[in-house]
């Protein structure tokens, strides 16, 4: 018997199969979210990696943005409550986790038992997402890639005082136009994204071990700069844009051993 | 004067929200005197000199209600009003530029005519007290210059400590005192002190029954869906001093308590967890942010915001610092302190597992002292809560989405602690 959560963001969709003893037998990401044909092609990409068919998943749980607009998902939980599982199953010391993604960033804080013991997320802004790297990788002719490399070549980071995505897109052309370089302002909108990010987890309260997840966690030089600003060593979880997918394939192989009894036991 | 008996609650609600307005055109047409009001506001006094009354606050929440609001925040948009101020005032402020424009060219504006709002007429004189916000001081001069009428302050201090001082109420009595004078002089003849005591007599009959229906939600499972408390609180904030209040909410408390005896509860046999709701509704997603909730099983039995209008006094006291007390002590009109017992007791009432708290961008007040609050209270009670961006009739202020997976999220919590994970 197999469990999948599937996770469908704004920017992207994810899946995650366990088998009958909870371990993991496939993740895949498609850089494609809700309302396009990511969620779909998510599916067949786990699928045929796998050689599984729908009929062999007892259970599947569907969460993220896109998570009730997902069709053929037996339950649907939130992001937060993922997360937190997932997180939990990877890293059990995890007491704090980051999550950020395309659209929104949250902070939550985990008990011992991995469940969610209070989380906040970043308001109705992009500022301090992965959108906001997005725009800016743009405007500074760069891709999300070669970000976190030319951060670490960065002598002087500039400081992105703007809060808005618009009004920092802006504030990072004036600076080019003054000649800094392109090192300097990437680590300068790395800082930014993290000083954002850090202030939910700071609401959260930081509490053991600091766990970073979602698109943005792949992303070193962010990483590094939250380091710095919560002035703690920070883990990021393996394969860290499944994390939520993973979380909700757990809530699934949950209900799929309710249902089958113990014979999946 | 309607037969009562063989009507609902919700009818006699619709019934007399419509009267009250059909009532202020009447007069307007008749000549008589029509007065705005502040929602907190003390109506007795010009409920005594027969002045007809029209709230703006409740105008507005209709409009947001109804999807209109939208097109009177252009209007105090392009008259430069900033998108921060409060959006009840911009709504109220764009209304009233149309209908001001309406009188003076004598022709209809588009957006007036296609406005899913009740028709209020323009003001005689407006009554406004800063016992919920200072919004509402600015709002109302601001009506009063571009309308050119008198306009009453109720000015009410902010109680740093609790209980209300003997001096504050003696300084509010005047204030009431004063306000009397000025209608003396607006309305060209004395004040009637008799039925200024009836009034406040009658007042005090309807806060009796308002009080009877929030006190429903004190039982588990719930007869009463909070969320209701929403929609009939047009007639505490429009007709608390007129029997319509009075008759309206007895026929729902009844209602309620027949249901209670029968086993009939709000949410069937679907109530999982129960929050308490800090902070105004969202009016154009009113539907939403309920079905949201519902379908989580999740139901609201506590919220300081209905809460505000219970206002008992003692009627026969005619120092009226009894009055004056009711009027100021409005939670939000409080130190913080007095604030988080509020909640605190009707979490308790509401016997809730957690809280939604609704920061509103319109409402500084009450948002600006909603992250403390939080913490505060978790404190004391430990159980979760989350909040989300919003506002109460500016829809662009708030996203469905965003809502949904703090909400759900909340459910998942509350059924952690309490165990009811099915
Ligand atoms: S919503 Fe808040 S700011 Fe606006 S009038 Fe009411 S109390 Fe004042």
């Amino acid at each position: 018997m197999y469990a999948l959560g599937v996770d469908v963001g704004s920017a992207s969709s994810k899946a995650v199969i366990l088998d009958r003893n909870r371990k993991i037998v496939a993740a895949e990401v498609v850089q494609a979210g809700t309302g396009t044909t990511g969620p779909r092609r998510v599916m067949e990409q786990i699928f045929s990696k796998t050689g599984l068919h729908r009929e062999d998943i007892v259970k599947l749980v569907a969460t993220g943005y896109g998570r009730m607009r997902f069709e053929g998902a037996d339950r649907q939980f939130s992001e937060i409550s993922c997360h937190a599982r997932g997180v939990h199953y990877l890293v059990p010391e995890a007491r704090t986790i980051l999550d950020i993604g395309g659209q929104d960033a949250k902070a939550i804080r985990l008990g011992n038992g991995g469940e969610v013991k209070q989380f906040f997320m970043n308001d109705k802004c992009a500022a301090g997402t992965g959108r906001f790297l997005e725009v800016m990788a743009r405007v500074l002719e760069t891709d999300l890639e070669r970000m976190a490399a030319l951060d670490t070549a960065a002598d002087s980071p500039v400081s992105i005082s703007s809060t808005c995505t618009v009004f920092a897109e802006s504030e990072v052309i004036s600076q080019l136009s003054h000649g800094a370089s392109r090192e300097n302002i990437i680590a300068g909108v790395h800082n930014s994204v993290a000083a954002k990010a850090c202030g939910l987890v700071g609401r959260c309260g930081v509490e053991g071990t600091v766990v970073m997840t979602g698109g943005v966690a792949q992303n070193a030089g962010v990483v590094r700069a939250v380091s710095r600003e919560l002035n703690r060593e920070i883990l990021v979880a393996p394969n860290p844009q499944t994390a939520g997918a993973l979380g909700a394939a757990l809530y699934a192989w949950d209900d799929a051993r309710r249902e089958r009894g113990d014979e999946t036991g | 004067m309607i037969s009562t008996t063989g009507k609902s609650a919700k009818e006699l609600l619709a019934y007399y929200q419509a009267k009250l307005d059909e009532e202020a055109r009447e007069a307007k047409a008749q000549g008589k005197l029509v007065c705005w009001s502040a929602s907190v506001a003390p109506p007795e006094l010009c409920v005594a000199m027969d002045i007809a009354m029209v709230y703006p606050e409740t105008h507005a929440a209709g409009i947001g209600a109804r999807k209109g609001a939208l097109d009177m925040l252009e209007v105090a948009d392009r008259h430069g009003y900033s998108v921060d101020c409060c959006s009840y005032g911009r709504v109220n402020i764009g209304y009233m530029e149309l209908l001001k424009e309406e009188a003076l060219t004598g022709q209809t504006p588009e957006a007036l005519a296609k406005s899913p709002a009740a028709r209020i007429p323009l003001p005689d004189l407006i009554i406004t007290c800063n016992n919920i916000c200072n919004t509402l001081l600015k709002w109302y001069e601001n009506l009063a210059v571009e309308l050119n009428i008198p306009c009453i302050v109720i000015d009410v201090p902010f109680n740093h400590t609790m209980p209300v001082p003997e001096y504050a109420k003696e300084y509010i009595a005047d204030e009431f005192r004063h306000a009397i004078s000025q209608l003396e002089v607006i309305c060209g003849r004395p004040f009637d002190y008799n039925k200024f005591r009836e009034v406040r007599h009658q007042t005090q009959r309807s806060i009796a029954q308002w009080n009877r229906i929030a006190a429903m939600s004190r039982y588990k499972p719930s007869p009463l869906n909070g969320f209701d408390l929403f929609n009939y609180m047009a007639l505490v904030v429009c007709a608390r001093s007129r029997d319509y209040a009075e008759i309206t909410f007895k026929k729902f408390a009844d209602e309620l308590e027949e249901k209670l005896k029968k086993g009939q509860f709000a949410f069937k046999g679907a109530e999982k967890n129960r929050i308490t709701w800090e902070g105004i509704a969202v009016w154009p997603y009113l539907g939403q942010t309920f079905k949201t909730l519902k379908a989580q099983g999740t139901i609201m039995t506590g919220s300081a915001y209905p809460n505000m209008w219970d206002l008992s006094y003692d009627a026969d006291d005619e120092s009226l610092h009894s009055m004056a007390e009711a009027y100021t002590r409005t939670y939000i009109n409080t130190c913080l302190e007095n604030k988080v017992s509020t909640l605190l007791n009707i979490m308790e009432n509401g016997q809730c597992d957690g809280v939604v708290y609704h920061l509103n961008r319109s409402c500084k007040l009450m948002s600006f002292l909603n992250v403390e609050t939080a913490e505060l209270i978790q404190e004391k009670n430990g159980l979760p809560y989350v909040s989300f961006d919003g506002d109460q009739t500016d829809p662009r202020n708030f996203a469905p989405a965003q809502y949904d997976t703090r909400v759900q999220t909340l459910s998942e919590m509350m059924e952690q602690s309490t165990g009811t994970e099915s």
